[in-house]
């Protein structure tokens, strides 16, 4: 035995040392799929971004059911992609089955954590840019409700809500904040006629911003607000030029960076949980020209001196993942 | 308003918010629009099986039809051209179904389960591939989408106490469609009930030999049915798409042809009891997202509970708790003809 350790060793030295040759990256897209307008597209644009700035090539895939999911991140590593990029919360347990046993291939896990050596998880402060979004919400407000359409009802989305009714509330402290969510299956992703008339029933009860941080079903709370002359809030990506106008804002989630970041940091990054916050500039409020008229010089001053303040650490928004509760529901 | 005696009952949040008009002229309105597609696909259905063609696949029409009515509608700029095409579209399934179930006595359960997996891959990829937005079209907007009607005197009878708000509140300001749907309710009532084609449709799908014995062709009655449905359908998606919202997106369906289907058997295959069943459905989906944290006697009722609600009673009746629901004695089978 001991006779052959050596060149056990040599063996697997030349395959560790053949692999890193051509070491692509990979990255795996979540159920909602490459273009999704929002979270997934974000990813393949900040792929891409490394693409043209570093003329490297890279594997993509797009799984189409929940039993894929490992699979198709175990062929990833099988083929010797390295990082391997895993987009989406419900990765989580993916990553715990599959990294372990691909102990020199580094993943990265976007939006969850997994506490394992080799996985770096990429997690975002959503609650602080909801709170903006919130504090914007209040300020626009004419009637002193708003209102906000989650997706599924996850802790992910809770925390938006709770980020946004606590940014809402310290513009206004008797602001009313309507929280709802479409469902509870992951059809409440894709399902815009109801999130429109979850909506409309919202401004019945005196909303007149909503914040829709719902996938798919936003683009129908999106529309209702449109048509009711109302205004809304996008999320993820910057969604203020789908109904200028009427899109006060949308809440920005930079998935982009963390997809670029990945791949360009290699198989030797750093791993343990990066959380990309508004001091690391992973989220914030989109500001454009689609919105420029609907966001004056006073709004604009107050959410950027809160932003200031919660890099400072004066302002401290609570996450709602933390403890399951949020202070101001 | 005194609201104690509601909070024996309920939350002080839902009493206050239940004490107000304008709430339930909200859910009231909102009942009308989301019961349209599930009266229409209910309708398709409950003809189809009448004539004895089992439809799982309504919703897969509906997505289809939903699809093209969004795309056509959007490259025409005409939500017309755009609903005749989602029609046309549902039709092209619903022959499909014909040939598959009436002409090679293929099993109907089969071919409908088939055509909702077509459906919901052939919209995704063909959208992607016209669009190149991730499966879904491009917004709508302007004459791409279903104008909203003002019934006539709307206005002036705003102000109507009691009148008013259900008037101009809750019946007026939909699009055609709904008015339509509701329309169809009679007139399939008619045709069923009231006339030759309907007598004979009925009676293929209880006793074919009998319609066959008669001299009157079992096949094209049967297609005849699956065509109404595959229309029916058109319209359904062309609302859902264009009218609901305003544009097409990936599996936009959310399972209403499963409620639908649920309707027409909570109904028994009658027309008018189906009119019941979907407004009742569509008041169970609007009172939910409306109040979403109801509670009842201080126990807190999730709305998932309340979306639930559909599918619970379809179970119960089926179970025969509320009353037989017997389906027409050949639905399901292939008619072969005795030599």
């Amino acid at each position: 035995m001991t006779v052959f350790q050596p060149y056990i060793s040599a063996a697997s030295a030349l395959a560790l040392s053949a692999s890193l040759a051509h070491a692509d990256p990979a990255l795996m897209f979540d159920l909602g799929g490459k273009f999704d307008k929002s979270f997934n597209e974000a990813a393949f644009n900040g792929a891409e971004r490394w693409r043209e700035a570093t003329g490297g090539t890279y594997r993509d895939i797009e799984i189409s059911s929940e039993a894929q999911r490992v699979q198709f991140a175990r062929r990833l590593a099988e083929a010797g992609s390295n990082p391997v990029v895993v987009m989406g919360f419900a990765n989580a347990p993916t990553l715990e089955e599959v990294a372990p046993e691909f102990p020199d291939t580094t993943f990265v896990l976007i939006d969850a954590v997994v506490d394992l050596p080799n996985v770096r998880s990429v997690v975002f402060a959503e609650e602080q840019g909801s709170y903006l979004v919130g504090m914007l919400a209040a300020m626009a407000s004419e009637t002193g409700t708003v209102s906000f359409v989650g997706g599924m009802e996850i802790p992910l989305i809770t925390a938006f809500a709770c980020g946004f009714a606590q940014g809402a509330k310290a513009v206004n402290p008797d602001i009313n904040v309507i929280v709802n969510y479409t469902g509870s299956t992951p059809s409440a992703w894709n399902d815009p006629v109801r999130g429109g008339e979850i909506a409309r029933a919202q401004f019945s009860q005196g909303s007149d911003i909503v914040f829709a941080a719902a996938g798919g079903t936003g683009l129908g709370v999106l529309q209702a607000a449109e048509d009711a002359g109302l205004k809304s809030i996008g999320v993820d990506s910057n969604q203020n030029h789908l109904h200028p106008g009427s899109v006060l804002t949308s809440m920005l989630k930079l998935v982009d960076q963390a997809v670029f970041d990945a791949f360009t940091d290699g198989p030797d990054m750093e791993t343990g949980v990066v959380t990309l916050d508004l001091a690391a500039g992973g989220v914030g409020y989109a500001l454009d020209e689609h919105n420029a008229d609907l966001i004056t010089e006073q709004m604009q001053e107050a959410v950027e001196s809160a932003k200031a303040a919660i890099i400072a650490g004066e302002i401290v928004v609570h996450d709602y993942r933390t403890d399951s509760t949020c202070p101001v529901f | 308003m005194d609201l104690s005696f509601c909070q024996v009952f309920f939350d002080a949040q839902t009493c206050l918010q239940g004490a107000r008009p304008e709430t339930w002229v909200t859910v009231f309105s909102s009942t009308l629009r989301l019961a349209t597609p599930l009266l229409l696909a209910c309708l398709a259905g409950l003809i189809s099986e009448r004539a004895g063609v089992f439809d799982i696949g309504l919703e897969g029409k509906m997505l289809l039809a939903a699809f093209i009515a969004a795309a056509i509608s959007f490259v025409t700029g005409n939500v017309w051209i755009g609903v005749v095409a989602a029609i046309g579209a549902s039709l092209v399934l619903a022959m499909l179904h014909g040939v598959a179930s009436i002409t090679f006595r293929g099993n109907q359960l089969i071919s409908g389960v088939a055509l909702n997996f077509l459906a919901a891959g052939i919209t995704v990829v063909v959208a992607q591939n016209w669009f190149r937005q991730g499966g879904r079209t491009p917004s709508l907007s302007g004459d791409a989408r279903m104008a909203r009607l003002d019934l006539p005197f709307a206005e002036a009878l705003r102000d109507v106490p009691l009148l008013g708000p259900i008037y101009s509140g809750v019946l007026s300001g939909h699009a055609l469609m709904v008015y339509l749907a509701f329309a169809c309710v009679p007139l399939t009532w008619y045709l069923l009930f009231r006339t030759r084609f309907g007598l004979r449709l009925r009676a293929v799908g209880e006793n074919p030999a009998a319609v066959d014995t008669a001299g009157v062709s079992v096949t094209a009655l049967r297609f005849g049915a699956v065509a109404i449905c595959g229309v029916l359908c058109g319209l359904a998606g062309a609302y859902l798409a264009t009218g609901l919202s305003a544009g097409f997106v990936r599996d936009m369906t959310a399972g209403r042809g499963f409620i639908a289907l649920a309707a027409m058997i909570f109904a028994k295959w009658r027309p008018y009891p189906a009119m019941g069943a979907v407004l009742l459905f569509a008041f169970m989906e609007a009172a939910a997202n409306t109040f979403q944290s109801l509670q009842v006697f201080g126990v807190a009722i999730p709305v998932q509970a309340m979306q639930a609600l559909p599918y619970i009673l379809t179970v119960v009746i089926l179970a025969g708790f509320v009353g037989k629901a017997i389906p027409p004695r050949a639905g399901g089978q292939a008619y072969v003809k005795e030599h």
